[in-house]
């Protein structure tokens, strides 16, 4: 049984390497940096789902798309499905209907392609930074990029230094690059971020979420970050969906017109934008209360 | 003095002192020991009833096992008892370490076998001592499954235990990243709990350490257990305490081994945020 399921899952692989390569080999040409990856196209169709012993769905009829290097924040209250949908996005979790369709291929499963960041960044403590970072390269069975793709993204993190310490030496916000390095060592095209900042202090977490935003940009990389910082999604994201509670749905889609300075804050745009997308969060917010308040319309 | 303390020299200084208070405790312990021993010895001696056991006192052991040191005997008796233990170790490793992983990982499994098992570990393992004999051809390997019964269970547990605090994080990182089965075992769960399968490795080298001497009173004649039996029969007493001290030695070394793995194998920091 448990060969049949490999083998199904290696053809399954192949199917969507054979897509990535299409796709690379359309974007080489266009970019001049070697470790320049297009970024993902998504598109999430009619998604819905229904968690097992639950009496409504956490999410419904859900549908939006994300250009190729672009930054979108799900923005909402806890419990409003946006994490849920964030593991969709990644595979991890598959929904019970509807699908999401990256570069033309329905997901089915996690790949090294896009790669998910979590709140804590659970580094494997018994491994040097490097080793960490070298995980998912091993893991993809790419040994022989280990040595010369490591040090590059621990550079890109800023943190070659530390290479060889143990990653249970470095502080919190350390550790997230790292992971962040991990991540991005098999050059995936989208990376999915599940409040990635949010156990770090305000100066750190204000650092890394300009880095994060920079160096995907400078890779194309297209980046969904799941949300509930008004704040953090003006100063990453180009577009951000917002969603409504019980069940999750896309409530507002605006897109955030700020360029990169304006985005460290401080600046009457940065101020109008922030005031703004904090009324249509709120306001979103105050719909959702409203309607478990009274009985839910319900056709 | 507190301020004394607080001064980089005083800081400087203390570490080494502190670094040599495990060790002279251990040799001071040793000593105490020695003294007890020494004592019992002087009463049995001067005691008219108990006379005839007067070789048990540390003069004659010592010498018995100078003898049975520079002859080489002690190699020839420790040796089939080190390779016993060490078989009856290794099978137990070999099936407790996977039946552990499985019942940490499976939630039906643990509840399946931990009525069943919590009643086999129960059982001393001397008691399935008539059977071994019974089943097998050979003392040794009777030998062998005792020593294996009795070291399997702190290896089941310890590695259970270690499976079931591992990080569900470690794991759905290590999915999102495209570990396959092979690279999760591997790469993930068997070093995440490398240190509490030495932990029940060493668990079990006590409790092995301990029914391997007994076990060698039946039928074989070779190992330590045999060893003491002889040197009762031929009323060696002197021989019998020195074989005592060979006994407390190996165990104490191979413990001490054990204990060395582990902080090698242990990532746990004590500072660690």
């Amino acid at each position: 049984m448990f060969a049949a399921a490999k083998d199904f899952q290696m053809m399954l692989e192949k199917a969507m390497f054979s897509g990535a390569e299409k796709l690379q080999g359309l974007a080489r040409p266009r970019r001049k940096h070697r470790t320049a990856v297009a970024g993902a196209h998504i598109a999430v169709m009619g998604l819905s789902h229904t968690y097992r012993r639950s009496d409504g769905p956490v999410l419904e009829d859900i549908s939006f798309q994300v250009e190729p290097g672009e930054v979108v924040a799900l923005l909402g209250r806890s419990g409003c499905g946006k994490s849920t949908l964030l593991h969709m996005l990644s595979g991890l979790t598959l929904p019970s209907q509807g699908e999401v369709v990256i570069n033309g291929n329905t997901v089915r499963g996690p790949s090294n392609r896009w790669v998910m960041m979590f709140q804590a960044p659970s580094l494997f403590p018994w491994m040097t930074v490097a080793q960490n970072a070298a995980l998912g390269l091993r893991f993809a069975r790419r040994n022989e990029e280990i040595a010369r793709r490591v040090p590059e993204v621990l550079d890109l993190v800023d943190l070659a230094a530390f290479a060889d310490r143990n990653a249970q030496d470095l502080s919190g916000g350390q550790q997230q690059r790292v992971a962040l390095a991990r991540s991005l060592a098999t050059r995936p095209e989208m990376l999915l971020l599940d409040e990635p900042f949010s156990a770090l202090d305000a100066f750190t977490r204000r650092a890394l979420q300009r880095d994060v935003r920079k160096i995907a940009h400078n890779l194309g990389l297209t980046l969904v970050i799941v949300t509930h910082d008004v704040s953090e999604a003006v100063r990453m994201a180009d577009r951000v969906l917002v969603l409504d509670a019980n069940p999750g749905r896309i409530a507002q889609d605006t897109v955030i017109d700020l360029d990169d300075d304006e985005r460290e804050g401080g600046c009457d745009r940065f101020n109008a934008e922030h005031v703004r997308l904090m009324e249509i969060y709120t306001a979103v917010a105050h719909g959702a209360a409203d309607e478990t308040d009274d009985t839910p319309e319900k056709a | 003095m507190t301020a004394l303390a607080d001064t980089t020299e005083a800081r400087i200084a203390l570490p080494p002192m502190r670094r040599l208070r495990g060790p002279a405790f251990g040799l001071l312990g040793i000593f105490v020991l020695m003294a007890l021993w020494w004592l019992g010895g002087w009463v049995v001696a001067n005691d008219p009833d108990l006379f005839a056991f007067a070789d048990f006192a540390p003069a004659p052991t010592l010498s018995a096992l100078w003898d049975i040191v520079t002859s080489g005997e002690v190699f020839d008796m420790s040796g089939p008892s080190l390779f016993r233990v060490g078989a009856g170790l290794g099978i137990a490793a070999l099936l407790g370490v996977p039946a552990g992983i499985a019942i940490g990982r499976v939630g039906w499994l643990r509840e399946l076998t931990n009525v069943p098992f919590q009643f086999l570990r129960m059982i001393s393992p001397l008691s399935w001592m008539p059977i071994a004999v019974m089943v097998y051809d050979t003392w040794d390997a009777a030998i062998v499954f005792l020593i294996g019964v009795a070291a399997i269970w702190p290896i089941l547990f310890s590695t259970a235990a270690g499976v079931r605090r591992i990080d569900p994080a470690w794991l759905k990182v290590a999915r999102n990243l495209g570990a396959n089965p092979v690279h999760m075992l591997f790469v993930v769960i068997l070093p995440a709990i490398a240190v509490d399968i030495l932990t029940g490795l060493r668990l079990a080298l006590g409790v092995a350490w301990v029914v391997l001497v007994p076990a060698e009173y039946l039928g074989v004649t070779s190992g330590l257990g045999y060893a003491i039996n002889d040197a009762r029969d031929t009323l060696d007493y002197a021989r019998l305490a020195a074989v005592v001290v060979v006994i407390g030695v190996i165990g104490f070394t191979l413990d001490y081994l054990f204990m060395l793995a582990i902080r090698k194998f242990n990532w746990v920091r004590e500072t660690a945020h």
